[in-house]
């Protein structure tokens, strides 16, 4: 499985904790993870990326292993540590204030 | 026992303030959705338990959530809004063409019969309707599509339909308003639409009396005499007697002439309020002291109603969907500040007092009168 970390107003939205498990089959990729987040928790939809176009939201940001991956093509393949649940991918709002 | 129900939405969440019919006494609920403003909550007429809130962020877009219990637990409904055909541009700020983009909704609007159905006014300027409490929407795009959209431009608070009238007695009349553009009446529930701004003199506009172009802040109805509007308009408070045929100004001898709200008295289709506010870059009440005007006779003559409002050192702003009126008798009066005062006035508006002081800046307050 999958781990994804969700912002926390995410979290309220979909009734769910900071990490949510989902499963992925075939690629591993942005696409294919957030399909299935979005699959499993509809009120996801159209909140981390637009509903018809799939394009991260602009102030969303996607990290894992220590990386930005936010501006990766939507079908590259997601790191072998989130891929096999080692490592979350980060679904994080971006930070302002201060 | 009768009593209201206040639908509070706020930068950072909704409130919902409950009270019997004294108004005296009230209970606090919330914030729901903590941290995402919440530009408009509205309960349908036909059904006071099924309720409507238009959740944004700038972080997260647009949520959609319905109630079915009065807003003891919510739900997601639909949240895709998307323009029905070629979007043409409108104007910019600088007159340049701009796409016409969904930003969020501003203000939603239950039939009056139906429970799951509900007009959306939405940023950049369209309506949407829902058939399907909220479920799935879909544009009525000849509002969009109208002769004049190319020359519509937003207002500071952008290119908005803020404001959705249903005439009770015709069924499939309605208006609409947007800044800035104007006012708008359909006489077919939003297949066609006519523009209704004659008798509008705005002279920050290059034609002060074009027939687009105005930015209008709010137009308000009384239910039993609906051929008869209000409107507060960025300078001006306005009135037809014709359907929005025709306006001319009833601004007289209020101490300025912008503002955002204005509402109708339940009771008195004669009563009207409104609070001036400061133009044009202070956007704060005059003076430093927060007045409700009242008018009795349907506009020009208008009594400042101080009675529990501070009357010294106040800089709050009214933003134009936070004042509402109960249909109890007396016709209470209710309205939320930018500085996240809830007021309520139980005696049609000649007292005055702070239900709650201290919520996030209030974007819009609506009132149900329960049976």
């Amino acid at each position: 499985m999958i781990q994804v970390v969700l912002p926390r107003n995410l979290q309220i939205l979909a009734g769910v904790g900071r990490v949510v498990e989902v499963r992925v089959d075939g690629d591993v990729t942005q696409r294919s993870v957030l399909d299935a987040l979005e699959a499993d928790h509809p009120a996801l939809l159209g909140t981390v990326r637009d509903a018809v176009t799939k394009q991260r939201r602009p102030m969303i940001r996607f990290f894992a292993c220590e990386e930005d991956l936010s501006n990766e093509p939507l079908d590259t393949p997601l790191p072998e540590e989130v891929a096999s649940g080692k490592e979350p991918l980060l679904i994080i709002g971006a930070i302002a204030g201060g | 026992m009768s009593g209201v129900r206040l639908l509070v939405g706020t930068r950072k969440g909704a409130f919902i303030l409950t009270s019997d019919a004294t108004r005296k006494t009230w209970k606090v609920e919330g914030p729901h959705f903590a941290g995402w403003e919440i530009y408009h909550l509205k309960g349908s007429p036909a059904d006071p338990d099924r309720l409507y809130a238009s959740q944004t962020s700038g972080w997260f877009g647009q949520v959609l959530q319905r109630s079915s219990d009065g807003g003891k637990t919510w739900e997601a409904a639909g949240n895709q809004f998307l323009y029905d055909g070629p979007t043409g541009p409108h104007k910019w700020y600088d007159d340049t063409p701009h796409p016409w983009e969904f930003k969020r909704v501003w203000h939603l609007e239950p039939s009056l019969e139906d429970p799951d159905r509900v007009f959306a006014g939405v940023e950049d300027a369209a309506l949407f309707e829902t058939k399907d409490a909220g479920q799935t929407w879909s544009e009525l795009p000849a509002l969009r599509n109208y002769p004049t959209a190319s020359t519509w431009a937003p207002g500071a608070g952008g290119l908005c339909l803020h404001t959705i009238l249903l005439d009770p007695t015709q069924k499939e009349r309605m208006y609409i308003a947007i800044s800035a553009a104007g006012v708008f009446r359909s006489e077919d529930g939003g297949k066609t639409w006519q523009q209704r701004n004659s008798g509008l003199i705005s002279n920050h506009i290059p034609d002060p009396d074009a027939e687009s172009g105005h930015c209008v802040h709010r137009i308000a109805m009384h239910p039993a005499r609906p051929n008869v509007l209000f409107m507060q308009k960025h300078w001006d408070v306005m009135r037809s007697d014709d359907c929005a045929d025709t306006w001319h100004e009833i601004s007289g001898n209020l101490p300025t002439d912008f503002g955002f709200v204005i509402d109708v008295n339940a009771n008195d289709p004669d009563t009207v309020y409104v609070i001036p506010i400061t133009s044009d870059s202070h956007h704060f009440v005059p003076e430093g002291k927060l007045r409700v005007y009242r008018s009795k006779t349907g506009g020009d003559d208008w009594e400042a109603l101080t009675k529990g409002l501070p009357q010294k050192d106040c800089y709050v702003n009214v933003l134009r969907d936070a004042m509402d009126v109960d249909s109890l008798d007396p016709s209470g009066v209710y309205f939320g500040t930018s500085g996240g005062q809830v007021y309520a006035s139980p005696d049609g508006g000649d007292s005055w007092t702070a239900i709650v002081r201290d919520l996030p800046a209030v974007l819009s307050v609506e009132v149900q009168t329960l049976a």
